[in-house]
This record gives C-alpha cells, structure tokens and sequence, in this order.
C-alpha cells in the first residue's frame, strides 16, 4: 500500500521554493513590459496624449475664438487667410474669416468626445450583452445571437442617416445612432471569449473548490475578458471617429456653431479648389494622425496581450 | 452542406421582413410626410400616394401592402417629391453606376490586398513585410472622405491628369480616383488580415508536416496554407462590401458620379421618404444575398462546417 | 561507417530572453533497420535534435554540428536540397496527428501528394497506392475512407494515417516523435505493434522518441537518455536497463512502479527539471545528484566508454564504482 509520508511531503515543498527560477512574472507585468517595448505603440500614446494636451491647453494660445468673424478675412481667404503668426491665425481661416485653429481645437474635443464615449457606450453595453450570452448559454444565448446576426444584416448606416433626417439631427441622436452600430461586434468577441474561458479547467476547478458563482465571475472571468475588451475598446475609438466623421463630411452629424473633424474635412475639401489647402490638411493632420496612434496602441495592446498573434 | 443553406436562408428571411416593416414605420413617424399634416405635399404627389397607399385604410392594412408590393414586385411607390417619378425609376437611374464603381472597388480590394498581405507574411520581418505593413497601415486611417479630396489635390489640381469629378459615361478616366478613393482602407484592412492570418497559419503543425514532405515551398504555399489562410479575410469581405455601399455615398458626393449614394443624400434633403426607404431596403437586400454567398463560401473551404 | 551518425549535435535558440542552448554535443549512431529509443523528460531536447536533423528548426534556432546521413552530411542544407531526402530518405511522424494533418485537405490529397512530388506518379495512381498503405496499417474501408478529411477519423486512426503517410516512398528512416503521446494506452499498444510490423517488413530504422520508458522496453533496439539538452547514457536497450549505469538513468528505472517490489513509498528523483535558460556550468543533472562532487559543478562530464560492453557509454564524472 502507498502511503503519503509527511517528511516526503515537506521535502518536496522544501525542494520546491529552493529551486532557483527566473523571477516569475504576473501575466499583467509581462504584458506590459512587451507593450513598452513596443515602440510604434508607446509613441503613439504619447503623441495622443500630446494631441488631449492640446485640446485642453490649446485656447490658452488662441487669439481669436471658434467663431469670431474676421472680416479682413471673409470671402478672400486664399489671398488674407494663410495661415500666419502675425494674424494671429495660426492655422489660417477658413471662408467665413474664422480662425482655423480654434476651430480645429473645438474639433478636437468634439471628435474625441464622440469616440471615446461612443466606444464607451458600446463596450459597457456590449460586454453586458456578450457576457450574459455566453454564460448563460443553451436557447437564450442562441436566440440572443440571432438577434445579433439580424441587427448586423441592416445596413445601419443608412437606416442612421434616415433617423437623422426622420428625427432631425442632435448629438444626442448621434450617439444613439452610433452608439447602436457598435456594440453589435463587440458582444459578439466578448461571448466568444465568455464561451471559452466558461470551459476552462482553471473555472471547473475554482468551482471543484467551492468558489461561489460570483467570485468566478468576478476573479477569473472578468480580468481575462479585460484583456480582449481593452484591445477592441481601443479599435472601436477610432471606428467611432470615423463614423461621426463620415456623417459629418455628408453634413448630416454635427451642426453648427459646433463643428468636428469630420465637418472641418468637409468644409477644407470642398475648397480645395480655391488655393486655401491649409482648411483641409490641419484637420486632416489631427485626424490622420490621431487615427494612427490610436491603431498602433490597439495593435500594440493586442501583441502583448496575445503574443502568439505576432 | 444543404442544412447549412436552408439555415442561412431562413435567418435571411426574417431580417428582411425586419427591416422593410421598420422602413415601414420610420416612413410614417417621420414628420413633413403625407401621414402627417405638418407640410402638405403638392397635389399631384399626394395623389399618387393615396391611390398607391390607401391611406385610410387601417394602419396595419397599409403595412400588409408595402410589405406584399416590395416582395412580390419590387415595388417600391411613387416618389414623396418628383410627381412623375417613381422611386423604381430614379434607383434604376443610380444603380448601374455604383454597381459598376463599386465592383471595381472590391476587386480592386481583394486583387492588391490578398497578395500583398500574403507576400508580408512569406517574408516576414524583411523589408517587404515592413513596407507591406506601413502601406496598409497608412491606407487605414485613410478613409473614403479624405482620400477622396487628397486625390483631386493630387491629380486633378496638381497634376492634371484626371477630371476631378462627373461620370462621363463611366470611362475609365472618371473611375480611377473614385474606385481608390472607395477602396483603399478596405485593400489595407484586408492586407493586415491575411498578413496575421498567414503567419498564424504557417506556424502550425500541419504545415511542419508539409515540410517534413518534402514538398516545395511553392507547393506548400499554394495547396496548404493560402485556403486556411483566407478564411478570417472571407469572414471580413461581409463587412467590407457593407462598408463599400455606405462609402459609395461620399464617393457619388464628391465625385459627383451620379449612383444611388448622391439620390440618398439628395432625398435626404428632399424628405423623399419614399426614395430613402426603398434604397435601404434594397442595400439591405444586397447585404444579405452578399453574406449568404459569403458564408457558403466559407463552408465550401472550411470543411469542419459543412457537416 | 553507421548509416546514421550524429556528431557534437548543438542546437541554440535566440529567444527575448536569451540564447537558449536546448541540444549540447549530442552524439549517437544508428544501423539500418535498427531501433533507437531516445529518452527523456519534457524539455530535455530530445525533439529539437531530430528537427535539427530534419531541418524543421523553428526561425530563431540554429544547429551547429554533423549528421551523416548514408555517407552524406545533411546538416544545415538548404530547402531544395533537403526536400530531396525528406520523405523519400527520411520521414517523421509528429506527437499530435490532429494538428498534424492539415485539416482543410482530404486525406487522399495529403497522401497522394507525396507520390506525385517525389516519385511522379499520376494522382489516380497515387491514390491507389496510397489506399494499399491505408490497407497495410489497418485502416478498414480504405477505399471509401481515404476521400474524407481528417476530423472525421478517430486519433488512433489518425496517427495510422500519419505513419501510412510517412511510409509511401519507402524511407530508411523513420523518426516518430512521442507517437503514442496523445493516444490511449490500449491504441498505444496497436500503433507500437504497427511500428514493429513495419519494421519487420520494409527494414526501416526507426528513431523512437518518448518519455514513456514502457514504450520504450519492449520496442527498442538501443536506447539514449537525455537531460538538460545533453546525453547521460546510450547503449543497448539491454544493457541500460539492466545495468544502468548513470545516477538518473537509475533513478528513472527505480521510478518505475513493479508489481513484484513489496514496498509501501514511491521512489521519486528529487528536485526540478532544470531551467533550460539558467543551465548550470557543469553537469546539468548535478543538482539533482546525490552522487555529485565538487568537480560536477563545474565540470561538464564526457560520453565515456562503459567498459562492460561494446556500444554502452555514459557522461557521469563520478565513476560507476562509486554509485552504490
């Protein structure tokens, strides 16, 4: 008969904390450190920080506002509009004599507003969805996905646009409006994950060992769902900006005196024919650039949350 | 395989009828219609409507025949604002140019992104894979409505290569800006995929066992690693082709080509509800047939769903 | 001249953390149509020496050293140049025949292959072979079978696939990575019988890896043990176990459970696997040695010569006398 000797037992504990090892590294720690070493990723946090910096210190510099009316400026922006220090319009003026700058500032804030709030919206809500759905699991995950696949068929961007125009146009109704687009994907990622962590044989041992429901959910499944939300939080942001651009540029997002990235291209590209480029390249500029960081750091994210994906 | 179709199928019904009753509806809350009496429409219009309509019918009556005349006959009314114009005919006017433009696109898409994906993750970590990436990476945060103006600034101002605008009966000169305009940050997502997706896949077991075969690098390639690596890129082309409708929008803006984005927009303007209803459900109809066709295509190479 | 000879064989691996030096101056032969079994824990390197061999080093390995394979150095050859010698000289079968057959082929495709490539045969004539060799490893129905894919088969049946596969062009050499590994113990039984059936009738050499010395005892030939990337002893599969000659080859034979021992305790070899990253300086078993001097630290023992018979060797620096 084998019989557990306790002397053994100690020895082998003993045996086990002796032995040397690199120093172990939490899966967080580890992540991070090959985030870091990243380094399209981690300058382009910086340059987004920079970019919200701006945003906020920027009006300190201004010397006109977002709509002040320059009427030296007015109607002949090509030729008393160029962007100058002198005229205090840094990024020059668009057709109407107002100064490019603030505007691009106001755009800014707008921009980023919409993205990450929509992004926001759609993670919460999404997460909620998917979670649910994968845990629960049987019939109402089925049909709850099925729901998901018959909302994805419908091509929201036009039924928004009819909204917009049913309802009349509010930024209130574009978040909804986009708000409603994105959690669709992100409930669809977030089940899969539920689904298989749910499976897992870390969570049936938790609950071989008498871990309550709750501590599961909230000590081994919810970390490990942050990892793949954080990622695909960071991807939608700019999938948000690029929507209320998008409508904008079509002139049915944000109105008037508030103004976007999106509204500030397409004011600067429909002029571009009259000689006055710089409308269209500062908040090109902003746009494409904060785009970038924005993928780089999803990019980066996703690399050192998933090495293998490399 | 034929379970699987008749399952897609099914699901392809409902969301039809979804969305053609939500059509439905939207059309009468929305106020400036003839159902309400904020803005009393010409005669002529009006009359057109109550004789296609039936308006006082019962609501649900109304619906019963929007529903029957779309499905059975296409049909989708008389326009909320032309008096002589069907929304049929002005589609009919639009859908010939984006349908043209917008294959163009997706081949453009699939045709640059799928190789130059792949050729990034054969000679990953060279400087074609550096390239390849960047590429794409720039495509991407370069969507329709900016690389269309960069485009005009390029060659039409600049250069003058190209008219910046207009049809001109679909030559290729009017086509070039607009279909890389529309396609490019779909070309570059697509690249990334099949870049990710092909790395993946010739990291695993059974391409070791292709090599452990002896067979050539080409062979093994082209025979066992290109199908499974497309599998994520088919997944994308529904979204995509989603993607391509709605941005051929800006593009009938801009270039001013004439397809059913520029009659959306304009019945936008118009409070054509009538027009605006019929081109969704019509984009709507398009998208399902396209992802039915996409998932059968997926079951085709992937054979583990087949059965 | 052996028809497989493996000289000072090292295999180093750049990784983020460092070089990894998973295979250390491993040497061994082999005679045609003989079995050699190597032994040895997870992480030992006794994978990462036949890759080497194969050429099937993942992008960051390098192997430095000689393999003469009948008479010809085929270490560190190109691509082409292997690709004539693979599968026709010498296949290799892998631990996990699920991921080991590509999943979106069917398997006539996958087998069929082999002989269109290396022996030009057309596709019908390919696959009509191919099904002879399905017949031959005991695949029922192999006619009908072989056009369906791989998923639909079990993981016994698989792994016949695989070695059916591996078999076609008739190689001299057969390398089977843990074939057994992932299969139940009474499949185990079958596909070790269909190795040795092979064997008996085509000749081939096999080169059996495993960490399962049951497998090992009835099936091989000679026998390697490996740890921590280096040899500690290589001789007859008679000789080694039953006169193991090397502290861990002994305590893997003590660790094997008996039925006709009376005892009431597990012998188990104290410690860890070693850290492949911090291998220590001399012997990589001295940590876990209690045969080890002062000089184990420091000094990597060599492949010496048993003295008790022609082809028993061990890497130990304390002398057999000694380990009582």
């Amino acid at each position: 008969m084998i019989v557990a000797n306790k002397k053994k037992i100690h020895q082998m504990s003993d045996n086990l904390s002796e032995s040397e090892f690199v120093q172990g590294r939490s899966l967080w720690a580890d992540a991070r450190r090959r985030f870091m070493g990243n380094k399209a990723a981690t300058v382009s946090l910086y340059i987004l920080v920079l970019i919200v910096l701006f945003s906020f210190i920027g009006p300190w510099f201004a010397v006109w506002t977002n709509e002040e009316i320059d009427w030296g400026a007015m109607g002949s922006a090509a030729t008393q509009g160029m962007p100058s220090f002198a005229t205090g319009h840094f990024f020059g003026t668009d057709d109407l004599g107002r100064d490019i700058y603030s505007r691009v500032i106001q755009g800014t804030q707008i921009s980023l507003m919409i993205g990450v709030i929509g992004a926001a919206i759609a993670v919460v809500v999404g997460t909620l969805y998917g979670s649910i759905s994968g845990y629960v699991g049987g019939r109402t995950d089925q049909i709850m996905m099925r729901i998901v696949d018959i909302l994805m068929a419908i091509p929201f961007m036009f039924v928004l646009i009819l909204m917009l125009v049913v309802f009349g146009r509010s930024i209130g109704m574009l978040f909804v409006g986009i708000g409603l687009l994105s959690w669709l994907d992100m409930s669809r990622i977030v089940r899969g994950q539920t689904l298989s962590l749910k499976n897992k044989e870390f969570i049936e041992a938790a609950q071989a060992t008498g871990v309550s429901d709750f501590k599961i959910i909230t000590r081994h499944i919810v970390p490990n769902l942050l990892g793949v939300v954080a990622v695909y939080a960071t991807l939608l942001v700019p999938g948000m900006i690029l929507a209320e651009s998008f409508i904008s540029f079509l002139g049915l997002g944000v109105q008037e005196p508030n103004t976007s990235w999106g509204a500030l291209i397409s004011e600067g590209a429909g002029t571009i024919r009259y000689d006055t480029e710089w409308q269209l390249l500062f908040p090109l500029a902003f746009f494409v650039v904060s785009l970038f960081c924005f993928y780089f750091i999803g990019d980066g994210l996703r690399d050192a949350l998933d090495p293998k994906d490399r | 395989m034929l379970n699987y179709v008749i399952k897609r199928v099914g699901i392809a019904i409902p969301t039809m009828l979804i969305l053609i009753i939500l059509s439905f509806l939207l059309m009468h809350a929305a106020p400036g219609g003839p159902f309400t009496s904020d803005r009393p429409l010409p005669a002529q219009v009006l009359a057109n409507i109550e004789a296609k309509y039936g308006l006082d019918q019962p609501l649900w009556r109304q619906m019963i025949n929007y529903v029957w005349g779309v499905v059975t006959q296409f049909d989708f009314g008389p326009s909320f604002k032309y008096k002589d114009r069907t929304v049929n005919e002005i589609i009919a006017q639009g859908f010939p140019i984006t349908l043209k433009y917008g294959f163009l696109s997706f081949i453009f898409a699939i045709g640059v992104g799928i190789p130059l994906g792949a050729i990034a993750a054969i000679r990953q970590n060279t400087w074609i894979d550096y390239l390849a990436v960047g590429v794409s990476i720039g495509a991407q945060v370069l969507p329709n409505f900016v690389m269309a103006p960069l485009l005009v600034i390029v060659f039409t101002l600049w250069l003058g290569w190209l008219p910046g605008g207009g049809w001109g009966g679909g030559s290729w000169e009017y086509l070039i800006m607009p279909v890389i305009a529309l396609s490019t940050s779909y070309m570059a997502s697509i690249a990334r995929i099949t870049r990710s997706s092909m790395l993946e896949v010739l990291n695993t077991n059974y391409i070791r066992t292709a090599k452990a075969k002896g067979l050539p690098t080409k062979t093994i390639l082209l025979r066992h690693a290109l199908k499974p690596s497309l599998l994520p890129v088919i997944s994308y082309l529904g979204p995509a082709f989603v993607g391509l409708i709605t941005g051929s929008v800006v593009i009938d803006i801009y270039f001013s080509t004439g397809g059913m984005g520029y009659f959306f927009v304009n019945s936008a303007m118009n409070r054509d509800y009538s027009v605006m209803m019929g081109i969704t459900i019509l984009v709507g109809f398009l998208t399902i047939m396209f992802s039915l066709v996409i998932d059968l295509l997926y079951a085709w190479v992937d054979p583990k769903i087949r059965y | 001249m052996s028809f497989l000879e493996v000289n000072n064989l090292n295999v180093e691996f750049d990784t983020a953390d460092g070089k990894v030096r998973a295979v250390n101056n491993v040497n061994f032969s082999l005679e045609e149509g003989k079995t050699l079994a190597i032994v040895g824990e997870s992480g030992s390197g006794k994978s990462q020496t036949v890759f080497a061999m194969m050429g099937l080093l993942a992008h960051n390995g390098t192997s430095v050293g000689s393999v003469k394979f009948d008479g010809n150095e085929i270490l560190n050859l190109t691509g082409p140049e292997l690709n004539l010698i693979r599968a026709e000289k010498m296949a290799m079968i892998f631990q996990d025949p699920m991921t080991s057959l590509n999943p979106y082929m069917r398997v006539s495709e996958q087998m069929a292959e082999v002989l269109t490539h290396h022996r030009g045969l057309s596709k019908s004539d390919a696959v009509k072979e191919s099904v002879a060799m399905l017949d031959a490893v005991q695949i029922p129905e192999a006619k009908s079978r072989i056009r369906m894919y791989p998923h639909e088969f079990s993981g016994g049946m698989r792994q016949r696939v695989m070695i059916a596969m591996s078999l076609l062009c008739q190689p001299k050499l057969l390398i089977a990575d843990e074939p057994t590994t992932a299969l139940d113990v009474t499949v185990q039984a079958q596909i070790m019988k269909l190795l040795s059936d092979i064997q008996k009738e085509f000749g081939t050499a096999i080169i059996l890896i495993t960490h399962d010395l049951g497998v090992v005892a009835g099936n091989s030939d000679n026998t390697l043990v490996m740890y921590g990337g280096q040899v500690m002893e290589i001789g007859t599969t008679e000789q080694v176990y039953a006169n193991p000659t090397h502290p861990y080859t002994q305590g893997l034979m003590s660790a094997v459970p008996r039925l006709d021992h009376d005892g009431t305790e597990l012998t188990t070899i104290p410690g860890n696997p070693p850290n492949m990253m911090l291998l220590p300086e001399g012997c990589p078993f001295c940590p876990r040695c209690k045969f080890a001097k002062s000089e184990c630290k420091t000094k990597v023992p060599e492949l010496i010569f048993t003295g008790t018979s022609g082809s028993h060797y061990r890497a130990c620096n304390v002398a057999v006398e000694e380990l009582v």
